[in-house]
């Protein structure tokens, strides 16, 4: 059975919770980690990659406790002639992929640390990031 | 000796080939080097620039007579109004309105993919633009509709005037409250989450002449990637200086421009249509000022660091929607850019909304101009009002 990835997104209230745990041993799941990250604010994003027979039924458990669950099919691309370099993502992207290089101010997007969280396509003010599936 | 020099003295030198530019980064390195009364004498021109959002912005456009003709009362381009209270068929489009029907903040916080920055951005672009207009009829304009497509080049004129660009200094923003917020400073996390500002420091055009010296009405400007003017100064120009705690004075700050151009000239990259999620559409403009090496002293501030150009940091959930006097400390910008600021004792990482490599490339092509001999400066008419103007901001007070 091919290993399903998924994202994970939880609120600040959620992130002390054994979920992982449960999904083990309430569902017979094999969990790999591929990304973790909380945020200061404690807010947690996670993608993994859940392979066994009840897989579904360890999602709906997850949506149950208000976790927001979707399939990682998506990409995010940096639409390169519509980026200005103004840098506004790179404090909204929980994983660095957006940063700053210094002291050229110039905006670098690494695709390999990206969680397709969204972030940068909700704040990008020029619409430069764009999820492609 | 210190070194003066007059606007036909620059000139003669830069259509001779032999004007000496730098760009408002690289004189920085320049006076470190070889110090202040010797870039001076070297120096004839400091070229700044800035790409940031600048509301206050729009483009006047005559769409040019139909047949037959038609008297515009009311007008749309791409489902943008666009006010046509001037003549029969000239218009203002601002950068900041929606279209018709949009649902703004009705589903919070909205979207703003379009707006009139974007249609801006859509005819400098070269774009077909769909313009709607209706009207009642006269007799020497029977037409009462018209709908068809139009470029940038198929009308009479399209001019940006922007009553309201280039701003001095500005805000850090920051977000004191227990909710995420959506400004236009940009999204703001909670409790100290994150820190915006929005000039290019050390390149911006004000920053760098701030007791107003060299600018004024009619100098020659990038405007979009061609040739504008200061046509005045700008709305809500109330220059004075950024004060610390101690009341010592570290900075130019409250100046604005007036600044007007033919948008044919332009270019899409630098008038870019602009949203910010949960406030509202506008246009993202590229300036650049030259500022002309009269005099040692006009050097000084033109050759300011980062270090020593500073920005009030001020809380978007409070004292800004409530246009509550005070800021939260002072920020240099070289703190700013090194990604992390401390507010209330807080260490909060910051991110521009101003592009400085794009802000760089301006000041770039401003000097590369210079150098060809292809840009001459505009020596003003006059100059605009400065500090000792003791210009200040009125409140609008509900009767």
């Amino acid at each position: 059975m091919a290993p399903e990835k998924i994202v994970l997104r939880f609120g600040a209230e959620k992130a002390d919770k054994p979920l992982i745990y449960r999904l083990v041993k309430d569902y017979d799941l094999v969990i790999n980690i591929i990304k973790a990250s909380i945020n200061p604010h404690k807010e947690g994003t996670m993608v993994v990659e859940l392979t066994g027979e009840r897989s579904r039924e360890g999602i709906e458990f997850l949506r149950a406790q208000g976790i927001t669950v979707h399939p990682l099919t998506q990409e995010i691309a940096r639409n390169e002639e519509r980026c200005t370099n103004c840098g506004a993502c790179t404090v909204h992207c929980p994983t660095g992929a957006l940063y700053l290089e210094r002291p050229s101010m110039e905006v670098r997007f690494n695709g390999d640390d990206c969680i397709v969280c969204l972030s940068c396509v909700k704040v990008c003010p020029v619409k430069a990031m764009e999820a492609r599936i | 000796m210190s070194i003066e020099r007059t606007y036909k003295e620059i000139n003669a030198r830069i259509k001779a080939g032999k004007a000496v530019v730098l760009t408002a980064e690289e004189v920085i390195d320049r006076v470190r080097e070889k110090g202040l009364a010797r870039t001076a004498r070297e120096v004839d021109v400091v070229t700044t620039g800035t790409f940031s959002p600048m509301c206050s912005s729009g483009v006047f456009l005559n769409f040019g007579h139909t047949r037959p003709r038609i008297r515009i009362s009311k007008a749309w381009l791409n489902g943008v109004p666009v006010y046509a209270g001037i003549a029969a068929v000239d218009a203002f489009l601002g950068a900041t309105e929606l279209p018709e029907g949009d649902p703004a903040n009705s589903d919070y916080p909205g979207e703003f993919r379009y707006g009139g920055g974007h249609v801006i951005e859509d005819l400098v672009a070269r774009r077909p633009v769909r313009l709607k207009a209706i009207s009642y009829g006269t007799d020497c304009y029977p037409r009462r509709e018209v709908e068809t497509e139009i470029t940038l080049d198929e009308i009479n004129e399209a001019i940006l005037f922007n009553p309201r660009n280039c701003y001095q200094n500005y805000n850090c923003a920051v977000n004191l409250s227990d909710r995420t917020i959506y400004t236009y400073m940009g999204v703001l996390k909670p409790r100290l989450g994150n820190a915006h500002y929005s000039t290019a420091g050390q390149l911006s055009p004000l920053l760098k002449d701030p007791y107003f010296k060299t600018v004024g009405i009619g100098t020659r400007i990038f405007l979009g990637g061609g040739i504008g003017y200061v046509v005045w100064h700008g709305t809500q120009h109330f220059p004075g200086a950024l004060k610390d705690e101690d009341g010592r004075e570290l900075c130019g700050s409250g100046g604005t421009l007036a600044v007007l151009g033919d948008l044919k000239q332009m270019e899409a990259r630098w008038l870019v249509g602009t949203s910010f999620r949960g406030y509202g559409a506008t246009l993202t403009v590229g300036v650049g000022v030259p500022i002309p090496i009269l005099n040692e002293e006009i050097l000084e501030y033109a050759a300011k660091p980062d270090e020593e150009l500073y920005a009030p940091v001020v809380d978007y959930s409070d004292s800004y929607p409530n246009a509550k006097p005070g800021n939260l400390g002072i920020v240099s910008y070289a703190q700013l850019k090194s990604g992390q600021i401390q507010v209330l004792g807080k260490e909060v990482p910051t991110a521009p909304l101003s592009s400085y490599p794009r802000a760089r490339e301006i000041a770039t092509l401003l000097k590369s101009w210079i150098e060809k001999g292809d840009f001459l400066l505009g020596e003003p008419t006059q100059l605009l009002p400065g500090p000792e103007a003791r210009l200040c901001g009125k409140i609008l007070n509900v009767k």
